[in-house]
């Protein structure tokens, strides 16, 4: 089952941990701010999860640093 | 036994000590944004958590250690309300001070989820004061505070810090700053 990781641009400040836990999932802009590689639509708010990045998008969710993040099934 | 608690007691204080001042490094760290070689910034964070957790850990065996000893006698009220107590009243008081921020600092931080952002920061922002506050009693009240071992150990805590907060407030702090600084020029 995916899921749909949420990033809340009005928290989000490009530290960066949730680039370096879902690696294959999120790229890095020239700010620091994550970048969906592969957005759906366009739509690079709602991430999608597969089930083998769900333990690093739980862990990228608990360990930002702003509380941008948020995870709901899809 | 009573010579156990009391050697205990100042032993836990000083690894307490010790650790809170690497995870006050740490945090500074962890807000750069900056990993240092071959670790990932989470690692840094979960690092800086679990040192302070383990510091936590120091602190209330430092606490309780001296509430069963019967040379320091600690209350219940003096665990909680600063500078009442009978022996330096006011070196141990800051001891007090420092013991309920880090009861603060870890609730919220724990807590950091449900709380939401803004309240955790708000108060995580006093772990800039409980760290000087937990070194003056260390320096006050301690059997070996004023020893020469201990304090150039305090120097070399202080100047570590001093410069980690002068690299928190220098403009180059973040490791995205010139990128964002680029973009207004």
């Amino acid at each position: 089952m995916s899921q749909i990781l949420h990033i809340d641009w009005t928290k989000c400040d490009g530290r960066g941990l949730c680039t370096e836990l879902l690696p294959t999932v999120l790229g890095r802009d020239d700010w620091g701010y994550p970048l969906a590689k592969y957005a759906r639509g366009g739509d690079r708010t709602n991430v999608e999860i597969g089930p083998r990045d769900a333990q690093a998008a739980r862990d990228a969710v608990s360990l930002c640093p702003k509380l941008a993040l948020s995870l709901a099934p899809q | 036994m009573d010579n156990a608690m009391w050697a205990f007691g100042r032993v836990s204080g000083f690894a307490s000590l010790a650790l809170i001042t690497v995870s006050v490094l740490l945090g500074i760290l962890t807000r750069s944004g900056r990993p240092p070689p071959g670790i990932p910034r989470f690692s840094i964070t979960l690092i800086h958590r679990n040192i302070s957790l383990l510091a936590t850990v120091f602190l209330f065996l430092h606490v309780g250690s001296l509430m069963l000893d019967s040379y320091a006698k600690l209350t219940v009220t003096d665990v909680v309300v600063p500078f009442l107590g009978a022996f330096k009243p006011f070196w141990q008081g800051l001891g007090t001070v420092a013991f309920d921020l880090v009861l603060a600092l870890m609730v919220t931080g724990l807590l950091r989820q449900r709380i939401g952002q803004r309240t955790f920061r708000a108060v995580h922002w006093f772990s800039y004061a409980m760290w000087p506050i937990a070194l003056a009693h260390a320096i006050g009240n301690g059997t070996n505070g004023t020893s020469k071992w201990f304090l150039v150990m305090a120097a070399g805590a202080g100047a570590a810090v001093g410069a980690g907060v002068a690299w928190r407030l220098s403009t180059n702090f973040l490791e995205t700053a010139k990128a964002r600084a680029g973009a207004l020029r």
